[in-house]
């Protein structure tokens, strides 16, 4: 997928002004966070199953090598092949290559974040396969030619109005107007896709070491239907989904759908190992896996190994004060919100999304949320302390931070400086004590005022004994 | 060299630190031992438990002593709901006197139109309410997969607490996990659409489990 984080501000404007996107948004926020608030509860110690998480995690991540290898000799012992994948086009080139050794004409995909990174649906359609997406937000996607917003609710961002406007138009059916009418609608529509597809693709939440199998969580039943009816089933995923045990990663599902939708277990649970036997009527003959590393290994090592833990749970999205007013298009990539603002810098350079690491108010929600228990904020802040070092601030930014520095080195004048600072500001801010434009921070004060200061600074208040 | 070594390659030059790297021993005691997470506590009752989480996941339940019985539950479930009396079965239930209670269960896999699927399971989770379904050539995956309705009917002894005891008694009965192991809560669901729960997505729109005496 092409990264338009560059063009971050300009998308942010329009979004905020997108009633049908605030609507949809506040819409997430109620079902998900409340969602999330209703079950995550049910786990008898919370704060002890984030932190056996956060360990199971990072036991693979401080070893990746030794658990990548053990999991290719499992998987590989159970028939499956596995292929790797430096590039997103690598993964494109691997899966034209099989759909032509097995004869595939067409492809039906369940929901894969990590086939949005290699923009595998139009590779593939060039290559002479035609893909279906069957997971419905992805089916609607796909229709109406758009990218996902969020990485559980992909089509989060349309209403249902716009969903039957595009079913009539594209079926060529009767314009249905309930829920459950669309989805029966899309069903129909569906099944002979998964029948008559040649290959099934999907992702993979996680790999279990233990046994080599490929473990997928859906709700629909169109993960279980990709992997059990084409005679080929191609899983992709990222090379940090390893997870040792069976027992580890139930320890992390008891997280996963909590944390995402608000579901104690979610539908299916699927653990896929090898391919068909002999004697069973149903699976894929050929099982093939592709882990793909897009930039993931640069992170091992380093002080920024912290997000390769993440389960893609979209907690951290959910809860984010501007996520919930922008949504996700406005991020310009596969990923949004916080771990979308750290992870596409890294994966696809600070220099294409500069603006991403500042687009966090650092009120550390997404850090509480975590269930793996990634210091997102402090993450953030890392980057942005990196584009200082890097010199990718603006000059305005950088005199700024300089002339404060210099001030606050000084702390008699800056206590005068300060004294005079708040007393203009609330001779500006007048009876109404807001001031409508701030010298420097128009860009702020365009959406709302400032409230003016007291006219004491903290530390005048202080000598009076008002903490008192 | 090829993309795997260079991958590994890269991972391996960042953690050349070795005092980071777990021995190799300990890493295999942790394969060999496979040690549990935390643990919700042992539920008092697990069937009331099990019963009352698959409730909540939208399942129905319905229950006897006998399993004869099974086929006149299920007879009674299709005609309060007007769907039709006939599907497939797993062959380890072609045995029930399915005709005496006026359904036409066929033993085999089931196909795209089959609007009925009958399935046992391995066993049952009370944590979440959950079935565990093993395939085998005798547990076809596509029968609790392609028709509206999948009834389960389920030996209560097979109702563990939690989903690590479940590995447990797969790992004591078969080596090795099968090609597909399948965990079910509830009907198929989605709640893409304005992030409203719809029953019936892509999967069954209502799961019916029986428990009886097998």
């Amino acid at each position: 997928m092409q990264n338009t984080s560059l063009q971050f501000k300009k998308q942010v404007t329009i979004k905020l002004a997108d009633v049908k996107l605030q609507d949809a948004l506040s819409r997430l926020q109620s079902r998900f966070v409340e969602g999330r608030s209703a079950v995550i509860s049910e786990i008898h110690d919370l704060q002890e199953t984030r932190t056996a998480a956060a360990a199971i995690r990072d036991r693979v991540l401080n070893d990746l090598e030794h658990w990548l290898l053990h999991f290719e000799q499992q998987a590989t012992a159970r028939g499956a092949i596995v292929h790797w994948a430096e590039t997103g086009d690598d993964v494109n080139r691997i899966i034209a290559e099989i759909a032509a050794q097995h004869g595939v004409k067409t492809a039906a995909k369940s929901k894969s974040m990590v086939s949005e990174e290699c923009g595998l649906n139009d590779a593939l359609e060039q290559a002479g396969v035609s893909v279906m997406e069957t997971d419905l937000g992805e089916y609607i996607l796909q229709l109406a030619h758009e990218a996902p917003s969020h990485i559980v609710a992909p089509v989060v961002h349309k209403n249902k109005e716009e969903i039957s406007d595009l079913f009539a138009e594209k079926h060529q059916l009767p314009r249905k107007t309930g829920i459950a009418e669309l989805c029966r609608e899309a069903r129909e529509i569906l099944r002979p896709a998964f029948l008559n597809a040649d290959m099934g693709i999907s992702g993979a939440n996680f790999l279990v070491a233990e046994t080599g199998s490929v473990l997928i969580v859906t709700n629909e039943g169109n993960g279980r239907l990709v992997t059990t009816l084409p005679r080929v089933h191609v899983a992709i995923t990222g090379i940090e989904k390893v997870v040792p045990t069976l027992e580890d990663v139930t320890t992390l599902l008891r997280l996963l759908p909590r944390s995402a939708t608000g579901q104690s277990i979610t539908n299916y649970v699927s653990v896929l190992t090898g391919n068909k036997n002999k004697e069973d009527h149903d699976g894929p003959e050929h099982f093939h896996i592709i882990l793909l590393d897009n930039g993931r290994s640069s992170l091992i090592g380093g002080e920024m190994q912290e997000m390769l833990r993440c389960i893609r749970c979209g907690a951290c999205m959910n809860h984010c004060p501007v996520y919930q007013n922008i949504g996700g298009h406005a991020y310009g990539w596969v990923y949004p919100g916080p771990m979308g603002s750290i992870l596409t810098p890294l994966l696809s350079g600070l220099e294409k999304s500069p603006d991403l690491p500042n687009a966090s108010t650092l009120c550390g929600a997404c850090a509480v949320v975590c269930p793996v228990k990634i210091p997102l904020p402090d993450l953030l802040r890392k980057l942005r302390e990196k584009q200082m070092q890097l010199g990718m601030k603006s000059r305005q930014e950088t005199f700024m931070l300089k002339a404060w520095a210099w001030l606050a080195l000084r702390p008699n004048l800056y206590a005068l400086a300060t004294k005079i600072g708040v007393r203009m500001m609330r001779a500006m801010g007048g009876k109404e004590k807001l001031l409508h434009t701030l010298p420097g921070a128009r860009g702020w004060t365009d959406g709302r005022d400032f409230p003016a200061p007291s006219g004491m600074t903290f530390r005048e208040l202080y000598k009076r004994g008002a903490h008192k | 060299m090829n993309a795997r070594e260079k991958i590994l390659g890269k991972i391996r030059s960042a953690q050349s630190n070795a005092a980071l790297r777990t021995p190799t021993e300990s890493i295999n005691n942790h394969l060999a031992q496979h040690p549990r997470g935390p643990m919700p506590s042992a539920p008092e009752n697990l069937l009331a438990q099990f019963k009352e989480r698959a409730l909540k996941l939208s399942s129905d339940v319905r229950g006897t002593s006998d399993k004869m019985e099974v086929p006149k539950l299920l007879a009674i479930y299709l005609s309060e709901r007007k769907l039709p009396n006939s599907g497939v079965c797993w062959p380890s239930l072609a045995g029930l006197p399915w005709s005496a209670a006026g359904l036409d269960m066929q033993s085999r896999p089931a196909k795209n139109h089959d609007l009925i699927g009958v399935t046992g399971a391995f066993c049952a989770i009370a944590e979440t309410g959950t079935l565990m379904m093993l395939s085998g050539a005798d547990t076809p995956a596509t029968t609790s997969l392609l028709p509206e309705t999948h009834v389960s009917v389920l030996d209560p002894r097979r109702i563990v607490a939690t989903m690590e005891d479940a590995w447990d008694l797969m790992r004591k009965e078969f080596k090795q996990p099968p090609r597909a192991v399948n965990f079910i809560s509830g009907p198929s669901r989605t709640a893409d659409i304005e992030q409203t729960v719809t029953l019936g997505a892509h999967g069954p729109y209502r799961v019916l489990l029986i428990l009886a005496p097998l």
